[in-house]
């Protein structure tokens, strides 16, 4: 009686539901469809507006500690300390007026220049600021969430930097968010220009936040550690001659045909709060990162 | 004992998964960052395991859904990977449930790391595969403070009587 009893027992704690199975098999074909659509076609973009704008409050309350805190802070700071922040930076605006002086001259004198040589001029461009919503959770895709979207007016290619160099790109813009591609996620890559010499080539992403493979630069070349990376303006998605990165090893192999040159990118990418984005006029290109070399013909 | 089971309470379920999933995003100092726990997943584990019946396959794809917009990723990356795992735990559950809570917490790293794996699998897939181990170490996160978890959302369901 007692055996039977355990038996049951046991039969109890391995019993399958069989319809559990069936389940199972209707939702992972439903997801691995869903998947291939997305990837493949894009034809989920609506489907992503709608719950990204579902999902969108979330972000806002997983932001409001940090808000808060900061508010209150600037609510309730001294006066003693405001006034010297403000010195502090009223002085840095003095040293940075100087600069710009210089380089309004500059420009002019650029400007002229590329006239008599008829060469395009460089259109200013507009700036928009956005901040950081969240970071990928995937850590081997370097994709950030801004809290910025199409109806503040972006659009998918629009070049993100922060203060000291490039980040990335837009890939996906919903209503009121987007998410952008930083230069080192390794589908990513980026036409520069060594400042020094002039030689074009491309920035791949490595896969580390601190790391961008110059892969595609012959032994001959000209290039130190040191140098300072520009991006080239090719393929229309990024202006002209806004910092990339400097490079940090220059190693030669005399087995392959290429020297493995590494770069650090200047923006500070572990640390990005707030980003500025560069509406440097309507994408020439496609907006779809797969034909990203096609570019447009009048 | 089935004739007066409650069937309220699926607002404590929702708030759980909505806390969980705050709690994911909130920001970690660099170092612990690698271990930060995927709290929805465990919580769906619990809900699974606590409330079979009711919870299943198809809440897990559902919530794994808005995952894949909230994190980033493929729409049905998560959602494939959580209806595996509340599977598993629908199958699996009164051998889990029946354990103390460390051995408990043993079962969970496994389920936990199926769902990693399954994630990066698909990330492979479309060119971005993992690099290092590193990717399971929020499993391990996820083992370490399971006995937490439990604790606070069985009482939860206790106090609301969520049945």
């Amino acid at each position: 009686m007692a055996a039977l009893k355990s038996s049951r027992r046991i039969r109890y704690l391995f019993a399958v539901n069989p319809t559990a199975v069936l389940q199972l098999g209707l939702w992972g074909a439903l997801s691995i469809a869903m998947m291939t659509v997305d990837h493949r076609y894009h034809a989920l973009d609506r489907v992503r507006d709608v719950l990204a704008t579902a999902v969108y409050p979330l972000h806002i309350l997983v932001r409001l500690p940090i808000n808060t805190q900061n508010w209150l802070t600037e609510k309730w700071a001294s006066r003693s300390a405001l006034l010297e922040e403000n010195a502090q930076l009223r002085e840095k605006q003095i040293f940075l007026n100087v600069q710009l002086q210089k380089l309004i001259t500059l420009e002019a004198e650029n400007r002229r220049l590329r006239s008599l040589l008829e060469s395009a001029v460089n259109t200013p461009e507009r700036v928009l600021i956005a901040e950081l919503l969240a970071v990928d959770f995937d850590p081997y895709r370097h994709h950030i969430l801004l809290n910025r979207g199409r109806q503040h007016g972006l659009y998918v290619g629009q070049p993100v930097l922060d203060q000291y160099g490039v980040i990335g790109q837009i890939i996906r813009a919903d209503p009121l968010t987007s998410t952008a591609i930083l230069i080192t996620d390794p589908n990513h890559a980026l036409p520069i220009q060594i400042n020094r010499t002039g030689v074009r080539t491309l920035a791949l992403g490595s896969g580390k936040l601190h790391e961008l493979e110059l892969p595609h630069i012959a032994h001959n070349e000209d290039v130190k550690v040191g140098d300072v990376l520009v991006t080239s303006g090719m393929g229309g998605r990024f202006p002209r001659g806004y910092p990339v990165g400097t490079v940090t090893a220059v190693e030669f192999d005399p087995g392959s045909p290429f020297a493995r040159i590494i770069a650090k990118p200047l923006a500070q990418l572990d640390r990005i709060r707030e980003v500025m984005l560069l509406e440097h006029e309507p994408p020439i290109i496609a907006p779809d990162i797969s034909d990203a070399i096609a570019i447009r013909t009048p | 004992m089935t004739t007066t089971r409650q069937t309220g309470g699926g607002w404590v379920i929702a708030i759980s998964f909505l806390l969980a999933f705050l709690i994911s995003e909130i920001p970690l100092p660099s170092g612990l960052d690698r271990f930060r726990p995927d709290w929805v997943a465990m919580a769906l584990i619990y809900w699974c395991m606590a409330l079979p019946h009711r919870v299943g396959i198809g809440v897990g794809w559902g919530v794994g859904l808005l995952l894949d917009v909230g994190r980033g990723g493929l729409l049905g990356q998560h959602a494939l990977a959580l209806a595996v795992v509340a599977y598993l735990t629908s199958q699996a559950y009164r051998r889990i449930r029946a354990a103390p809570l460390w051995q408990q917490a043993f079962s969970v790293l496994i389920l936990l790391a199926i769902e990693r794996i399954l994630i990066f699998w698909i990330s492979g897939v479309i060119g971005y595969p993992p690099q290092d181990w590193w990717y399971l170490a929020p499993a391990i996160g996820g083992m370490v403070l399971w006995p937490l978890l439990f604790i606070v959302l069985r009482d939860v369901r206790r106090y609301f009587q969520v049945g």
